[in-house]
């Protein structure tokens, strides 16, 4: 293992200024592959979703998934992408086992949309515009499986397996022009551009585009070139970086990297390098030489598409409001900071709570329940929220209960636990826990009174007007009830018995 | 037009996995240069506002719904590997010792 000498994050910025650009990959999200009609969905038996077609056998001919080609126009516009009004698919010719064609059937010289734009948010609030070179269609690849090597790696493997259940999922890859400009926010914008872009794709139906389980890839091409010059530096792709945390580690490691390698002198090497998510660092893979030699030529089995420019607008009048300016406008119906904000974009929750508020719930409720009793449950459990069993309808009956009085906080609280558990939906939880707010006030007085009488001293100081102390008794009633009273009302009464005014 | 080289042919077959001889290579780089030549005439019949064709037919938009269709069984999918294991295709080492 060589150590890998690392500039100071601060003396390579001092010195050097990044230039990035990044290659995302999105699985999209339909039922069958982009050449055939085979099953997409995960985790089913090794290869139980494959076909003549998917499998490269003789004779076999593909045929474009229309919702594939859809969603690839929806993905451009969405980016401020020219949408081409003719365009074919290429071979892209190589040899490994994940494709059994022997050839990944992509788009070369002419993508499907090109040209646009996407403007991200930085930490700060300001908007950085990243630009789009193009977004293509193309397949994804079949699983390996390596064996015999000491840690599944390819290294040292005696042979491998291969599983093409995913070989010939549609991909669309969204390619970035050169980003110039960012300095040393070069990683934080590279972070802040793959999460817009997976806000975008979520927000347009096309793909759930979880990075968690490879729906969504990201490559971060990076080069370094001396302050105040103009030419690129040689880069360095690290691949396959899959979360948004790792896509800024990576920037910034290879950053570091870059100048170490510049400052002693030496040179970098084109290649590929692989990403390490225990400790963010990445190490060297392939050396990209001239040797790499797809040999494209267009795809002689499918036919050019050719997008009617009215079906282009109507896809354009169809687009969702774009997430940044939702949730610009989200944040202020809400009324909450840029941080509250981001920690609620954060935990994935901005839907569940646009749909409790829908659903009848003020959004104060809305966010105070999912940010706080299902985010606990949510991260104990280790699910994401909308994973857990509840759904927003019942969250927002629940804050209508609390609203009536019903339920307290505390109550309120045990009624979402027993939905999580399956106990039913929440009125059924209050009927069958036996959830209700003590609201018969001859029961509530005989428990003030009897608190009263057991705290004498307690007493005679709200008689004396410290009125604060009146907490020590609400909490005595509390207790007395098992906490199935309204806490306000249970004080409420206790400064009447008393005689103090409130 | 230039002949193709015994280093293009071997540099096609490095790329296409084919293991050739020495012999071998001059002889498909004289092959291949007829072929070429043959089809190079095209472009003397050809002009500028001809097109490349990539297709015979004039067809665009042949699009598929997205609709499952019966996959093969995963017996079928795999009978004709040479090789397989654990329900999956077993292809020899891919990198080398370096």
């Amino acid at each position: 293992m060589t150590v890998i000498d690392l500039e100071s994050y601060e003396d390579a910025l001092a010195t050097y200024d990044p230039v990035m650009g990044l290659e995302v990959h999105v699985e999209l999200g339909t039922r069958t592959k982009m050449f055939c009609g085979c099953s997409t969905e995960l985790k089913q038996d090794a290869n139980s979703q494959t076909c003549p077609v998917c499998l490269g056998l003789p004779g076999a001919l593909p045929v474009v998934n229309e919702i594939g080609v859809e969603s690839a126009i929806k993905i451009g516009l969405a980016l401020n992408c020219e949408i081409a009004e003719w365009c074919r698919f290429a071979r892209k010719n190589y040899f490994y086992p994940d494709m059994p064609k022997n050839f990944q059937t992509s788009q070369y010289d002419e993508p499907i949309a090109f040209d646009g734009y996407l403007d991200v948010q930085l930490e700060d609030g300001e908007i950085f515009r990243v630009q789009i070179e193009r977004a293509h269609m193309e397949e994804d690849t079949g699983k390996s499986t390596h064996v015999g090597g000491a840690t599944g790696r390819i290294h040292g493997a005696s042979h491998s397996l291969l599983d093409y259940n995913r070989a010939g999922i549609p991909l669309i890859e969204i390619v970035t022009k050169p980003i110039e400009g960012a300095g040393a926010r070069a990683p934080e914008v590279a972070k802040a551009y793959v999460a817009e872009l997976r806000e975008l794709i979520k927000a347009l139906g096309v793909s759930e585009a979880r990075m968690e389980m490879g729906q969504m890839r990201c490559d971060v091409n990076l080069s370094l070139r001396p302050n105040g010059t103009e030419t690129f530096g040689t880069r360095s792709e690290t691949k396959n970086v899959n979360s948004l945390r790792s896509v800024e580690r990576a920037a910034r490691f290879e950053i570091q990297r870059h100048a170490a390698v510049l400052n002693s002198g030496g040179t970098i090497v084109q290649e590929t390098r692989h990403f390490h998510e225990e400790d963010g660092s990445t190490t060297a893979g392939r050396i990209k030489d001239n040797a790499e030699d797809y040999r494209y030529f267009p795809e002689p089995d499918l036919v050019p598409v050719a997008p009617s420019r009215d079906w282009v607008e109507e896809l354009r009048k169809g687009l969702p409001e774009l997430p940044r300016l939702r949730r610009k406008r989200l944040k202020e119906e809400w009324g909450v900071n840029e941080h509250d904000m981001q920690s609620i974009l954060n935990a994935g929750a901005v839907d569940l709570i646009v749909a409790t508020t829908d659903a009848g719930a003020p959004s104060d409720q809305a966010r105070k329940w999912w940010m706080g009793e299902l985010a606990r449950n949510a991260n104990e459990t280790g699910r994401s929220l909308d994973e857990l069993p509840v759904t927003p309808a019942q969250v927002a009956r629940v804050a209508e209960l609390v609203a009536a009085g019903d339920l307290n906080d505390k109550l309120a609280r045990q009624v979402l636990e027993g939905v999580l558990a399956g106990e039913g939906d929440p009125d059924t939880v209050v009927e069958k826990r036996g959830l209700k707010v003590v609201s018969d006030e001859g029961a509530l007085g005989t428990a003030v009174d009897e608190a009263i009488a057991a705290n004498a001293a307690i007493a005679d100081k709200i008689r004396g007007g410290k009125v604060a102390a009146a907490g020590a008794l609400v909490g005595a009633v509390m207790k007395a009830t098992r906490g199935q009273a309204d806490a306000a009302r249970v004080r409420e009464l206790i400064l009447e018995k008393l005689g103090v005014e409130g | 037009m230039p002949g193709i080289t015994r280093e293009e042919v071997a540099h096609l077959a490095r790329l296409a996995r084919l293991e050739l001889k020495g012999e071998e290579l001059e002889h498909f780089a004289g092959q291949l240069d007829d072929i070429i030549g043959a089809v190079a005439r095209v472009s003397e019949v050809a002009d500028q506002d001809v097109p490349p064709t990539s297709h015979p037919l004039p067809l665009t938009n042949v699009m598929r719904a997205d609709e499952v269709r019966p996959s093969l069984t995963p017996e079928q999918a795999l009978s004709g590997a040479p090789a397989q294991e654990q329900q999956r295709f077993k292809v020899p080492q891919i990198l080398g010792e370096d």
